[in-house]
């Protein structure tokens, strides 16, 4: 798309005439026109943003069900593991994954924005960045863990992880009962997107729509 | 620890709802560039040790109505953090 000084052309898609939109972007124009970066430099971040996605969770999860050697390894370091499966979150940002038990249920948040670990599970939904979430998951888990679908045990103890220093947090959910047998990617197949925020488990599919 | 309960405008990474609570320290997390200073072109030196607090939930809210196990985890750096015993009026100085 042609784009030369502030005259954008009227085909451009809805959410690029949006006021925050048109903000960001003359923003960016003015900064590769100082020379802070280059076009070439905001397209290669996109595509590095775009690249990620959550089943880079879902492996690292489906391996450390399997090889409990890994999953020592992904609690204690996890950009080290992430590495080991040629997943690259290197940079200046840690991670750090918690892990779920019959004792703890463990559910992310970032009060203060958005924070969330990119770099392994791409772009956060645009739920996790809502004020509603953000507000209220801290004050009151459990209920929006049900509002989620998720109904935990009276006895599980609920950690709540508010990131919003220079730590992202990703929880690494139980393994499903009866999946002895499945192979690792069948396994990976069972985790979803929510389950390494928390606000949903990794089940089977017979398990889906109980818990 | 408490959490100190100080007013300070800009880019802070202490939420308010945190401000004044007691809490355990459950992990040092390492040092990092003070993000107070980042934020504004600084350059964030002298870094900060970063903490892993643990606050009870029923510490954090009165009407708190989940289980009194249940627990809220912020990532807190040193400069925010006080011995219990410091806090209150006398010593918000």
């Amino acid at each position: 798309m042609s784009n030369k000084g502030h005259d954008h052309p009227h085909e451009e898609p809805q959410h690029e005439r949006s006021p925050w939109a048109a903000r960001i972007r003359a923003i960016e124009e003015l900064l590769v026109e100082e020379g802070v970066f280059t076009k070439e430099e905001v397209k290669a971040q996109v595509e590095y943003m775009e690249s990620r996605t959550y089943e880079n969770g879902a492996r690292l999860v489906a391996r450390a069900w399997v090889d409990p050697a890994f999953k020592k390894r992904l609690l204690s370091d996890t950009k080290a593991a992430a590495a080991e499966l040629d997943i690259d979150a290197t940079g200046p940002i840690e991670f750090v994954t918690v892990e779920n038990t019959d004792e703890v249920h463990n559910v992310i948040v970032c009060t203060l924005c958005s924070c969330y670990p990119r770099a392994i599970l791409g772009r956060p939904p645009d739920w996790y960045k809502s004020f509603a979430y953000r507000s209220r998951v801290v004050v009151e888990p459990r209920e929006v863990l049900r509002e989620f679908g998720l109904e935990l045990p009276e006895d599980k103890r609920i950690a709540v992880h508010d990131s919003s220093a220079d730590i992202r947090y990703l929880v690494l959910p139980q393994r499903p009962g009866g999946t002895e047998g499945m192979a690792e990617d069948e396994l990976a197949a069972l985790v979803t997107r929510d389950s390494l925020i928390g606000t949903d488990v990794a089940r089977t599919e017979q398990e889906v729509g109980r818990v | 620890m408490r959490v100190r309960n100080i007013e300070k405008e800009g880019h802070v990474r202490t939420p308010d709802y945190a401000k004044g609570k007691p809490g355990r320290i459950a992990e040092i997390l390492g040092t990092f560039p003070n993000p107070e200073s980042l934020a504004y072109g600084g350059d964030g030196l002298p870094e900060k040790s970063l903490y892993k607090v643990g606050f009870r939930q029923t510490d954090l809210w009165d009407s708190y109505g989940g289980s009194p196990e249940d627990i809220l985890f912020i990532d807190i750096y040193e400069h925010w953090l006080e011995p219990r015993e410091q806090s209150g009026e006398e010593n918000q100085t």
